[in-house]
Protein backbone atom coordinates (compact mmCIF):
# COMPACT_ATOMS: atom_id res chain seq x y z
CA UNK A 1 0.00 0.00 0.00
CA UNK A 2 1.26 3.32 -0.32
CA UNK A 3 -0.51 7.12 -1.12
CA UNK A 4 -1.53 6.42 -4.48
CA UNK A 5 -3.27 3.84 -3.79
CA UNK A 6 -7.01 3.68 -4.43
CA UNK A 7 -9.89 1.92 -3.81
CA UNK A 8 -11.75 -0.38 -7.04
CA UNK A 9 -15.40 0.86 -7.91
CA UNK A 10 -17.66 -1.46 -8.11
CA UNK A 11 -19.51 -1.63 -11.77
CA UNK A 12 -22.83 -3.41 -12.38
CA UNK A 13 -24.21 -3.51 -16.02
CA UNK A 14 -27.83 -4.79 -16.27
CA UNK A 15 -29.73 -5.74 -19.56
CA UNK A 16 -27.48 -2.69 -21.49
CA UNK A 17 -27.97 -1.74 -24.79
CA UNK A 18 -27.51 0.55 -27.29
CA UNK A 19 -29.22 0.70 -31.08
CA UNK A 20 -28.18 2.68 -33.53
CA UNK A 21 -30.88 4.80 -35.74
CA UNK A 22 -29.67 4.72 -39.01
CA UNK A 23 -32.12 6.38 -42.39
CA UNK A 24 -32.89 2.93 -43.61
CA UNK A 25 -35.16 0.80 -42.19
CA UNK A 26 -33.09 -1.22 -40.01
CA UNK A 27 -31.69 -0.18 -37.14
CA UNK A 28 -27.96 -1.52 -36.53
CA UNK A 29 -27.66 -2.73 -32.73
CA UNK A 30 -24.38 -2.11 -31.48
CA UNK A 31 -24.74 -3.47 -27.93
CA UNK A 32 -27.58 -6.27 -27.31
CA UNK A 33 -28.83 -7.48 -24.00
CA UNK A 34 -25.68 -7.17 -21.75
CA UNK A 35 -25.35 -8.07 -18.23
CA UNK A 36 -22.14 -8.06 -16.27
CA UNK A 37 -20.49 -7.20 -12.86
CA UNK A 38 -17.13 -6.08 -12.56
CA UNK A 39 -15.79 -6.90 -8.84
CA UNK A 40 -14.14 -4.00 -6.90
CA UNK A 41 -10.39 -4.04 -8.02
CA UNK A 42 -10.33 -6.76 -11.05
CA UNK A 43 -8.47 -5.78 -14.24
CA UNK A 44 -10.83 -7.17 -16.80
CA UNK A 45 -10.32 -7.26 -20.69
CA UNK A 46 -12.60 -7.29 -23.55
CA UNK A 47 -11.47 -8.76 -26.45
CA UNK A 48 -13.12 -8.59 -30.32
CA UNK A 49 -12.77 -7.73 -33.68
CA UNK A 50 -14.09 -4.00 -34.96
CA UNK A 51 -17.99 -3.42 -34.82
CA UNK A 52 -18.51 -6.08 -31.87
CA UNK A 53 -19.47 -3.49 -29.65
CA UNK A 54 -16.83 -2.63 -27.29
CA UNK A 55 -16.31 0.57 -27.96
CA UNK A 56 -19.67 1.29 -27.72
CA UNK A 57 -19.43 -0.25 -24.14
CA UNK A 58 -16.62 2.37 -23.42
CA UNK A 59 -18.83 5.17 -24.55
CA UNK A 60 -21.44 4.10 -22.40
CA UNK A 61 -19.34 3.82 -19.33
CA UNK A 62 -17.89 6.94 -19.80
CA UNK A 63 -20.41 8.79 -20.11
CA UNK A 64 -20.08 10.43 -23.76
CA UNK A 65 -23.72 8.53 -24.81
CA UNK A 66 -26.82 7.09 -23.53
CA UNK A 67 -28.22 3.56 -23.28
CA UNK A 68 -31.20 2.51 -25.60
CA UNK A 69 -32.22 0.47 -22.47
CA UNK A 70 -30.74 -0.69 -19.02
CA UNK A 71 -28.58 1.10 -16.63
CA UNK A 72 -25.05 0.85 -15.37
CA UNK A 73 -24.19 1.82 -11.57
CA UNK A 74 -20.92 2.48 -10.19
CA UNK A 75 -20.84 1.59 -6.58
CA UNK A 76 -24.43 1.47 -6.76
CA UNK A 77 -25.08 4.62 -8.35
CA UNK A 78 -26.43 4.87 -11.53
CA UNK A 79 -24.50 7.00 -13.80
CA UNK A 80 -26.11 8.94 -16.63
CA UNK A 81 -23.30 11.74 -17.60
CA UNK A 82 -19.65 11.42 -17.17
CA UNK A 83 -18.65 9.88 -13.63
CA UNK A 84 -16.20 11.69 -11.53
CA UNK A 85 -14.52 8.19 -10.76
CA UNK A 86 -13.93 7.36 -14.06
CA UNK A 87 -11.03 7.50 -15.77
CA UNK A 88 -10.53 7.32 -19.60
CA UNK A 89 -7.15 6.49 -21.72
CA UNK A 90 -8.03 6.55 -25.33
CA UNK A 91 -6.07 4.86 -28.19
CA UNK A 92 -3.85 8.10 -29.07
CA UNK A 93 -3.05 9.71 -26.11
CA UNK A 94 -4.59 13.15 -26.69
CA UNK A 95 -2.14 15.17 -25.36
CA UNK A 96 -3.19 19.10 -25.67
CA UNK A 97 0.22 20.40 -27.52
CA UNK A 98 0.40 23.42 -26.21
CA UNK A 99 0.28 22.74 -22.61
CA UNK A 100 3.28 21.14 -20.45
CA UNK A 101 2.87 17.10 -19.54
CA UNK A 102 2.32 18.37 -15.96
CA UNK A 103 -0.47 20.63 -17.21
CA UNK A 104 -1.98 17.96 -19.36
CA UNK A 105 -2.06 15.62 -16.12
CA UNK A 106 -4.30 18.42 -14.55
CA UNK A 107 -6.24 19.07 -17.14
CA UNK A 108 -9.35 17.14 -15.12
CA UNK A 109 -8.97 18.86 -12.41
CA UNK A 110 -9.27 22.72 -14.32
CA UNK A 111 -12.46 21.12 -15.98
CA UNK A 112 -13.49 20.15 -12.56
CA UNK A 113 -12.94 23.25 -11.11
CA UNK A 114 -10.63 21.56 -7.91
CA UNK A 115 -7.78 23.50 -6.70
CA UNK A 116 -4.94 22.40 -8.71
CA UNK A 117 -1.83 23.29 -6.53
CA UNK A 118 -3.67 20.68 -4.36
CA UNK A 119 -3.30 17.66 -7.42
CA UNK A 120 0.38 19.28 -7.85
CA UNK A 121 2.30 16.57 -6.39
CA UNK A 122 -0.02 13.59 -7.08
CA UNK A 123 0.40 14.65 -10.65
CA UNK A 124 4.73 14.54 -9.68
CA UNK A 125 4.25 11.35 -7.81
CA UNK A 126 2.14 9.94 -11.21
CA UNK A 127 4.99 10.55 -12.98
CA UNK A 128 7.70 9.04 -11.24
CA UNK A 129 5.72 5.89 -11.32
CA UNK A 130 5.04 5.69 -15.00
CA UNK A 131 9.26 6.32 -14.91
CA UNK A 132 8.97 10.33 -16.53
CA UNK A 133 10.24 11.92 -13.33
CA UNK A 134 11.47 15.20 -14.64
CA UNK A 135 9.46 15.20 -17.42
CA UNK A 136 7.01 17.77 -15.70
CA UNK A 137 7.62 20.82 -17.77
CA UNK A 138 8.56 19.25 -21.37
CA UNK A 139 5.94 19.86 -24.24
CA UNK A 140 3.96 16.29 -25.57
CA UNK A 141 6.20 16.96 -28.80
CA UNK A 142 9.02 16.39 -26.76
CA UNK A 143 8.12 12.52 -25.95
CA UNK A 144 7.95 9.39 -27.83
CA UNK A 145 4.81 7.70 -28.94
CA UNK A 146 5.25 5.63 -25.57
CA UNK A 147 6.47 8.39 -23.39
CA UNK A 148 3.03 10.25 -24.33
CA UNK A 149 1.14 7.40 -23.56
CA UNK A 150 2.14 7.14 -20.15
CA UNK A 151 1.51 10.84 -19.70
CA UNK A 152 -2.44 10.41 -20.34
CA UNK A 153 -2.49 7.13 -18.42
CA UNK A 154 -1.43 9.70 -15.51
CA UNK A 155 -3.96 12.33 -16.64
CA UNK A 156 -6.15 9.62 -16.35
CA UNK A 157 -5.13 8.28 -13.03
CA UNK A 158 -4.80 11.96 -11.48
CA UNK A 159 -8.37 12.17 -9.93
CA UNK A 160 -7.62 8.86 -8.29
CA UNK A 161 -10.55 7.36 -10.43
CA UNK A 162 -11.96 3.84 -9.08
CA UNK A 163 -12.57 2.55 -12.33
CA UNK A 164 -10.19 3.28 -15.76
CA UNK A 165 -11.53 2.84 -19.03
CA UNK A 166 -8.54 2.29 -21.15
CA UNK A 167 -9.96 1.73 -25.37
CA UNK A 168 -6.88 -0.30 -27.22
CA UNK A 169 -4.32 2.03 -25.37
CA UNK A 170 -1.14 0.29 -27.20
CA UNK A 171 -2.67 -0.20 -30.04
CA UNK A 172 -0.74 3.07 -31.79
CA UNK A 173 2.74 1.67 -30.22
CA UNK A 174 5.57 -0.51 -31.78
CA UNK A 175 5.53 -3.85 -30.61
CA UNK A 176 8.28 -3.92 -28.17
CA UNK A 177 7.24 -0.38 -26.89
CA UNK A 178 3.92 -1.99 -26.24
CA UNK A 179 5.45 -4.80 -24.64
CA UNK A 180 7.18 -2.64 -22.00
CA UNK A 181 3.98 -0.71 -21.58
CA UNK A 182 1.95 -4.05 -20.29
CA UNK A 183 4.07 -4.56 -18.01
CA UNK A 184 4.54 -1.11 -16.38
CA UNK A 185 0.52 -1.27 -16.50
CA UNK A 186 0.48 -4.12 -14.52
CA UNK A 187 3.11 -3.37 -11.94
CA UNK A 188 0.45 -0.32 -11.87
CA UNK A 189 -2.33 -1.62 -11.05
CA UNK A 190 -0.92 -4.06 -8.31
CA UNK A 191 -0.08 -0.99 -6.63
CA UNK A 192 -3.34 1.17 -7.00
CA UNK A 193 -5.67 -1.88 -6.83
CA UNK A 194 -8.37 0.30 -9.11
CA UNK A 195 -10.99 -1.39 -11.31
CA UNK A 196 -9.66 -1.58 -15.09
CA UNK A 197 -11.84 -2.12 -17.60
CA UNK A 198 -9.36 -2.92 -20.79
CA UNK A 199 -10.46 -2.73 -24.30
CA UNK A 200 -8.60 -4.55 -26.84
CA UNK A 201 -7.90 -6.31 -30.40
CA UNK A 202 -5.09 -8.44 -29.07
CA UNK A 203 -6.05 -11.76 -27.22
CA UNK A 204 -2.17 -12.00 -25.95
CA UNK A 205 -2.32 -8.59 -24.04
CA UNK A 206 -6.11 -9.39 -22.60
CA UNK A 207 -5.02 -12.61 -21.54
CA UNK A 208 -1.99 -11.33 -19.89
CA UNK A 209 -3.19 -8.56 -18.08
CA UNK A 210 -6.87 -9.56 -16.81
CA UNK A 211 -8.35 -11.53 -14.30
CA UNK A 212 -11.23 -11.70 -16.77
CA UNK A 213 -11.78 -11.53 -20.06
CA UNK A 214 -14.87 -10.96 -22.18
CA UNK A 215 -15.01 -12.05 -25.96
CA UNK A 216 -17.37 -10.38 -27.54
CA UNK A 217 -18.77 -10.63 -30.95
CA UNK A 218 -20.75 -8.59 -33.60
CA UNK A 219 -24.53 -7.74 -35.00
CA UNK A 220 -25.22 -7.92 -32.13
CA UNK A 221 -23.18 -6.92 -30.01
CA UNK A 222 -22.51 -9.38 -27.04
CA UNK A 223 -20.28 -11.50 -24.66
CA UNK A 224 -19.71 -15.06 -26.41
CA UNK A 225 -17.68 -15.94 -23.53
CA UNK A 226 -17.06 -14.84 -19.99
CA UNK A 227 -13.70 -16.33 -18.98
CA UNK A 228 -11.90 -16.17 -15.47
CA UNK A 229 -7.65 -15.84 -15.81
CA UNK A 230 -6.30 -17.79 -13.54
CA UNK A 231 -2.47 -17.17 -13.59
CA UNK A 232 -0.39 -15.85 -10.67
CA UNK A 233 0.95 -12.42 -10.71
CA UNK A 234 2.90 -10.99 -11.45
CA UNK A 235 2.85 -12.13 -14.88
CA UNK A 236 6.27 -12.19 -16.86
CA UNK A 237 5.82 -11.55 -20.64
CA UNK A 238 8.22 -14.20 -21.67
CA UNK A 239 7.21 -16.64 -19.14
CA UNK A 240 3.21 -16.22 -18.89
CA UNK A 241 3.62 -16.79 -23.00
CA UNK A 242 5.04 -20.48 -22.36
CA UNK A 243 2.84 -21.40 -19.48
CA UNK A 244 0.29 -24.20 -20.23
CA UNK A 245 -2.38 -22.65 -18.93
CA UNK A 246 -2.06 -19.35 -20.45
CA UNK A 247 -1.82 -21.02 -23.74
CA UNK A 248 -5.03 -22.93 -23.15
CA UNK A 249 -7.34 -19.50 -22.46
CA UNK A 250 -5.54 -18.24 -25.91
CA UNK A 251 -6.93 -21.79 -27.58
CA UNK A 252 -10.49 -21.11 -25.81
CA UNK A 253 -10.47 -17.12 -27.51
CA UNK A 254 -9.04 -18.43 -31.07
CA UNK A 255 -11.27 -21.37 -31.12
CA UNK A 256 -14.32 -18.61 -30.61
CA UNK A 257 -13.49 -16.56 -33.26
CA UNK A 258 -12.41 -19.34 -35.38
CA UNK A 259 -15.93 -20.62 -35.01
CA UNK A 260 -17.84 -17.04 -35.78
CA UNK A 261 -15.51 -16.74 -38.60
CA UNK A 262 -13.65 -13.75 -37.15
CA UNK A 263 -10.33 -15.45 -37.96
CA UNK A 264 -10.30 -17.94 -40.87
CA UNK A 265 -7.86 -20.67 -40.94
CA UNK A 266 -6.10 -21.79 -44.29
CA UNK B 1 44.69 -9.58 -53.56
CA UNK B 2 41.14 -9.35 -52.94
CA UNK B 3 42.28 -7.84 -49.68
CA UNK B 4 44.28 -5.21 -51.63
CA UNK B 5 41.27 -4.35 -53.84
CA UNK B 6 38.83 -3.87 -51.42
CA UNK B 7 41.35 -1.08 -49.48
CA UNK B 8 41.69 -0.02 -53.04
CA UNK B 9 37.90 0.57 -53.59
CA UNK B 10 37.17 1.55 -50.16
CA UNK B 11 39.78 4.60 -50.06
CA UNK B 12 38.20 5.71 -53.53
CA UNK B 13 35.23 5.35 -51.93
CA UNK B 14 36.10 7.66 -49.45
CA UNK B 15 38.19 10.42 -51.85
CA UNK B 16 34.47 10.80 -53.55
CA UNK B 17 33.33 10.85 -50.13
CA UNK B 18 35.17 13.47 -49.26
CA UNK B 19 34.50 15.60 -52.26
CA UNK B 20 31.44 15.64 -51.31
CA UNK B 21 31.78 16.75 -47.50
CA UNK B 22 33.52 19.16 -49.39
CA UNK B 23 30.53 20.43 -51.36
CA UNK B 24 28.27 20.59 -48.87
CA UNK B 25 30.62 22.47 -46.62
CA UNK B 26 28.54 25.15 -44.33
CA UNK B 27 29.42 28.62 -44.04
CA UNK B 28 27.06 29.35 -41.12
CA UNK B 29 28.15 33.23 -41.26
CA UNK B 30 26.97 33.50 -44.79
CA UNK B 31 23.74 31.31 -44.66
CA UNK B 32 22.36 33.68 -41.10
CA UNK B 33 22.90 36.82 -43.34
CA UNK B 34 22.73 35.07 -47.04
CA UNK B 35 19.16 37.26 -46.91
CA UNK B 36 20.71 40.71 -45.62
CA UNK B 37 23.68 40.24 -48.50
CA UNK B 38 21.09 39.48 -51.50
CA UNK B 39 19.48 42.75 -50.45
CA UNK B 40 22.82 44.89 -50.46
CA UNK B 41 23.39 43.28 -53.80
CA UNK B 42 20.37 43.96 -55.27
CA UNK B 43 20.34 47.32 -53.98
CA UNK B 44 23.79 47.84 -55.05
CA UNK B 45 23.22 47.25 -58.24
CA UNK B 46 20.43 49.68 -59.06
CA UNK B 47 22.29 52.14 -57.03
CA UNK B 48 25.20 51.81 -59.74
CA UNK B 49 22.45 50.95 -62.72
CA UNK B 50 20.75 54.37 -62.69
CA UNK B 51 23.65 56.39 -63.66
CA UNK B 52 25.35 53.60 -65.99
CA UNK B 53 21.91 53.85 -68.11
CA UNK B 54 21.86 57.46 -67.82
CA UNK B 55 18.59 57.94 -66.00
CA UNK B 56 17.45 60.75 -64.66
CA UNK B 57 16.82 60.84 -60.56
CA UNK B 58 13.13 62.23 -62.03
CA UNK B 59 12.69 59.00 -63.98
CA UNK B 60 14.24 56.53 -61.57
CA UNK B 61 15.36 57.67 -58.35
CA UNK B 62 18.64 55.89 -56.40
CA UNK B 63 18.01 53.73 -53.38
CA UNK B 64 20.48 56.16 -51.60
CA UNK B 65 18.54 59.31 -52.97
CA UNK B 66 15.10 57.48 -51.34
CA UNK B 67 16.65 56.93 -48.64
CA UNK B 68 17.69 60.62 -48.11
CA UNK B 69 14.75 61.69 -49.00
CA UNK B 70 12.68 59.53 -45.74
CA UNK B 71 15.06 61.16 -43.68
CA UNK B 72 14.44 64.39 -44.56
CA UNK B 73 10.74 63.81 -44.61
CA UNK B 74 10.06 61.60 -41.98
CA UNK B 75 7.96 64.20 -40.19
CA UNK B 76 5.29 64.64 -43.16
CA UNK B 77 5.56 60.58 -44.11
CA UNK B 78 4.80 60.10 -40.04
CA UNK B 79 2.06 62.50 -40.18
CA UNK B 80 0.37 60.91 -43.16
CA UNK B 81 1.30 57.25 -42.05
CA UNK B 82 -0.39 57.80 -38.64
CA UNK B 83 -3.83 58.78 -40.66
CA UNK B 84 -3.43 55.21 -42.92
CA UNK B 85 -2.30 53.20 -39.70
CA UNK B 86 -5.23 54.47 -37.99
CA UNK B 87 -7.39 53.34 -40.40
CA UNK B 88 -5.82 49.91 -41.76
CA UNK B 89 -5.83 49.01 -37.70
CA UNK B 90 -9.50 50.32 -37.10
CA UNK B 91 -10.80 48.34 -40.77
CA UNK B 92 -8.59 44.93 -39.50
CA UNK B 93 -9.97 45.32 -35.74
CA UNK B 94 -13.70 45.74 -37.24
CA UNK B 95 -13.17 42.33 -39.00
CA UNK B 96 -11.57 40.72 -36.22
CA UNK B 97 -14.65 41.86 -33.96
CA UNK B 98 -17.63 40.89 -36.94
CA UNK B 99 -15.54 38.24 -38.54
CA UNK B 100 -14.91 35.72 -35.08
CA UNK B 101 -18.80 35.74 -33.66
CA UNK B 102 -19.54 35.47 -37.57
CA UNK B 103 -16.70 32.34 -37.80
CA UNK B 104 -18.64 30.90 -34.19
CA UNK B 105 -21.99 30.97 -35.86
CA UNK B 106 -21.26 29.50 -38.93
CA UNK B 107 -19.47 26.55 -36.83
CA UNK B 108 -22.09 25.92 -34.04
CA UNK B 109 -25.20 26.70 -36.69
CA UNK B 110 -25.57 23.89 -39.47
CA UNK B 111 -28.44 26.31 -40.85
CA UNK B 112 -26.27 29.21 -40.39
CA UNK B 113 -23.52 27.81 -42.16
CA UNK B 114 -26.46 26.44 -45.11
CA UNK B 115 -28.01 30.45 -45.35
CA UNK B 116 -24.64 32.52 -44.81
CA UNK B 117 -21.57 30.37 -46.80
CA UNK B 118 -23.08 31.19 -50.32
CA UNK B 119 -23.37 34.67 -49.82
CA UNK B 120 -20.16 35.04 -48.32
CA UNK B 121 -18.27 33.14 -51.62
CA UNK B 122 -20.38 35.37 -53.69
CA UNK B 123 -18.98 38.89 -52.04
CA UNK B 124 -15.81 37.41 -52.06
CA UNK B 125 -15.90 37.32 -55.83
CA UNK B 126 -16.74 40.99 -55.52
CA UNK B 127 -13.63 43.03 -56.34
CA UNK B 128 -13.75 44.73 -53.17
CA UNK B 129 -11.47 47.71 -54.74
CA UNK B 130 -14.49 48.43 -57.28
CA UNK B 131 -16.21 49.26 -54.27
CA UNK B 132 -14.17 51.94 -53.56
CA UNK B 133 -15.98 54.56 -55.85
CA UNK B 134 -19.28 53.70 -54.22
CA UNK B 135 -17.67 53.84 -50.49
CA UNK B 136 -16.76 57.43 -50.75
CA UNK B 137 -20.02 58.31 -52.73
CA UNK B 138 -22.02 56.99 -49.47
CA UNK B 139 -19.45 57.60 -46.62
CA UNK B 140 -17.61 60.90 -47.86
CA UNK B 141 -14.06 61.94 -47.87
CA UNK B 142 -13.29 61.11 -44.57
CA UNK B 143 -11.74 58.09 -42.87
CA UNK B 144 -14.99 56.13 -43.03
CA UNK B 145 -14.76 54.92 -46.81
CA UNK B 146 -11.30 53.73 -46.03
CA UNK B 147 -12.30 51.73 -42.94
CA UNK B 148 -14.86 50.43 -44.40
CA UNK B 149 -12.51 48.74 -47.16
CA UNK B 150 -9.91 47.79 -45.34
CA UNK B 151 -12.75 46.13 -43.18
CA UNK B 152 -14.41 44.60 -46.32
CA UNK B 153 -10.97 43.03 -47.77
CA UNK B 154 -9.45 41.48 -44.53
CA UNK B 155 -12.61 40.18 -43.40
CA UNK B 156 -13.45 36.76 -45.47
CA UNK B 157 -9.78 35.40 -44.54
CA UNK B 158 -10.42 35.86 -41.17
CA UNK B 159 -13.89 34.41 -41.05
CA UNK B 160 -12.59 31.33 -43.45
CA UNK B 161 -9.57 30.62 -41.26
CA UNK B 162 -11.06 30.58 -37.70
CA UNK B 163 -14.16 28.14 -39.30
CA UNK B 164 -11.50 26.16 -40.89
CA UNK B 165 -9.30 25.99 -37.54
CA UNK B 166 -12.27 25.04 -35.58
CA UNK B 167 -13.44 22.26 -37.95
CA UNK B 168 -10.13 20.71 -38.31
CA UNK B 169 -10.58 19.79 -34.61
CA UNK B 170 -9.75 16.04 -33.47
CA UNK B 171 -13.33 14.84 -32.57
CA UNK B 172 -11.45 12.62 -29.88
CA UNK B 173 -10.27 15.54 -27.86
CA UNK B 174 -13.51 16.61 -27.48
CA UNK B 175 -14.73 12.69 -26.18
CA UNK B 176 -11.86 13.30 -23.63
CA UNK B 177 -12.81 16.41 -21.93
CA UNK B 178 -16.34 15.60 -22.21
CA UNK B 179 -15.33 11.95 -20.39
CA UNK B 180 -13.67 14.61 -17.97
CA UNK B 181 -17.14 16.21 -17.64
CA UNK B 182 -16.47 19.35 -19.47
CA UNK B 183 -19.70 21.50 -20.86
CA UNK B 184 -19.27 23.03 -24.12
CA UNK B 185 -18.19 26.34 -23.05
CA UNK B 186 -15.12 24.60 -21.19
CA UNK B 187 -14.41 22.51 -24.04
CA UNK B 188 -14.81 25.56 -26.26
CA UNK B 189 -11.78 27.36 -24.27
CA UNK B 190 -9.75 24.69 -23.07
CA UNK B 191 -9.47 22.96 -26.32
CA UNK B 192 -12.00 24.29 -29.55
CA UNK B 193 -10.30 27.62 -28.94
CA UNK B 194 -6.09 27.10 -28.41
CA UNK B 195 -6.40 24.01 -31.58
CA UNK B 196 -7.56 26.35 -33.39
CA UNK B 197 -5.61 29.49 -32.63
CA UNK B 198 -2.79 28.72 -35.26
CA UNK B 199 -4.84 29.02 -38.38
CA UNK B 200 -7.11 31.98 -36.78
CA UNK B 201 -3.82 33.89 -36.87
CA UNK B 202 -2.52 32.58 -40.20
CA UNK B 203 -5.66 34.36 -41.60
CA UNK B 204 -5.02 37.72 -39.48
CA UNK B 205 -1.63 37.83 -40.75
CA UNK B 206 -3.38 37.75 -44.52
CA UNK B 207 -5.81 39.90 -43.43
CA UNK B 208 -3.70 42.38 -41.80
CA UNK B 209 -1.93 42.56 -45.25
CA UNK B 210 -5.06 42.85 -46.84
CA UNK B 211 -6.06 45.43 -44.38
CA UNK B 212 -2.84 47.98 -45.57
CA UNK B 213 -4.25 47.59 -49.38
CA UNK B 214 -7.46 48.83 -48.77
CA UNK B 215 -7.21 51.55 -46.61
CA UNK B 216 -4.51 52.70 -49.50
CA UNK B 217 -6.99 52.13 -52.41
CA UNK B 218 -9.45 53.86 -50.24
CA UNK B 219 -6.94 56.52 -50.26
CA UNK B 220 -6.05 56.77 -54.09
CA UNK B 221 -10.12 57.34 -54.95
CA UNK B 222 -10.41 60.92 -52.51
CA UNK B 223 -8.59 61.53 -49.57
CA UNK B 224 -7.29 64.32 -47.88
CA UNK B 225 -4.37 62.87 -45.80
CA UNK B 226 -2.87 59.87 -46.06
CA UNK B 227 0.30 57.72 -47.71
CA UNK B 228 -1.96 56.86 -50.73
CA UNK B 229 -2.95 60.46 -50.86
CA UNK B 230 0.79 61.55 -50.02
CA UNK B 231 1.79 59.41 -53.34
CA UNK B 232 -0.70 60.76 -55.31
CA UNK B 233 0.57 64.38 -54.69
CA UNK B 234 4.17 63.52 -55.09
CA UNK B 235 2.79 61.72 -58.81
CA UNK B 236 1.11 65.19 -59.26
CA UNK B 237 4.25 66.75 -58.79
CA UNK B 238 6.47 64.53 -60.96
CA UNK B 239 7.94 63.93 -57.76
CA UNK B 240 9.49 60.25 -58.31
CA UNK B 241 11.83 60.03 -54.96
CA UNK B 242 9.17 60.96 -52.66
CA UNK B 243 6.64 58.61 -54.47
CA UNK B 244 9.06 55.95 -54.27
CA UNK B 245 9.77 57.03 -50.13
CA UNK B 246 5.76 56.64 -49.86
CA UNK B 247 5.75 53.07 -51.36
CA UNK B 248 8.74 52.38 -48.71
CA UNK B 249 6.71 53.67 -46.06
CA UNK B 250 3.38 51.71 -46.89
CA UNK B 251 5.10 48.29 -46.77
CA UNK B 252 7.17 49.65 -44.03
CA UNK B 253 3.69 50.37 -41.88
CA UNK B 254 2.42 45.95 -43.37
CA UNK B 255 5.31 44.64 -42.35
CA UNK B 256 5.41 46.32 -39.00
CA UNK B 257 1.90 45.62 -38.69
CA UNK B 258 2.52 41.84 -39.70
CA UNK B 259 5.41 41.33 -37.31
CA UNK B 260 3.28 42.70 -34.21
CA UNK B 261 0.81 39.93 -35.20
CA UNK B 262 3.52 37.62 -34.88
CA UNK B 263 4.64 38.12 -31.83
CA UNK B 264 1.45 38.38 -29.88
CA UNK B 265 0.71 34.79 -32.00
CA UNK B 266 3.91 34.08 -30.59
CA UNK B 267 2.96 35.09 -26.87
CA UNK B 268 -0.07 32.95 -27.11
CA UNK B 269 0.31 30.10 -28.89
CA UNK B 270 2.62 26.96 -28.60
CA UNK B 271 3.90 26.05 -31.96
CA UNK B 272 3.61 22.29 -32.48
CA UNK B 273 6.68 21.92 -34.64
CA UNK B 274 9.05 24.13 -32.78
CA UNK B 275 11.05 21.22 -31.10
CA UNK B 276 14.35 22.20 -30.13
Amino acid sequence: MNALSQAGAAVDISRLSKTYKTREEDDVVALGNIDVRFEPGSFVAVVGPSGCGKSTLLSLLAGLTGATTGTIAIDGETISKPHPKIGVVFQSDLLLYWRTVIENILLPIEIKRLDVAKYRSRAEELLVQVGLEGFGNKYPSELSGGMRQRVAICRALIQEPGLMLMDEPFGALDALTREQMIMDLQAMWLRLGNTVLFITHGIDEAVFLADRVLVMSPRPGRVDLDLKIDIPRPRQWGRTHEDKAYQGYVRQIRDIFEAKGVLVAH
Amino acid sequence: MAGTDAIGAGSAQAKRGGKMARKKVRAPWLERYSALLLAAVLLGAWQAAVPLAGLSEFVLPTPLAIATRIVGELPLLANHAYVTLFEVVSGFAMAVLIGIPLALLIFYSRAFERAIYPILVALQTVPKVALAPLLVLYLGYGWAPKITLAFLISFFPIVISTVVGLQSLDKNLVYLVRSMGANEWQTFFKVRLPAALPNIFGGFKVAISLAVIGAVIGEYVAAERGLGYLQLQANSLFDTTLNFATVVAISGLGVTLYFVIDFIESRVTYKRDSAK
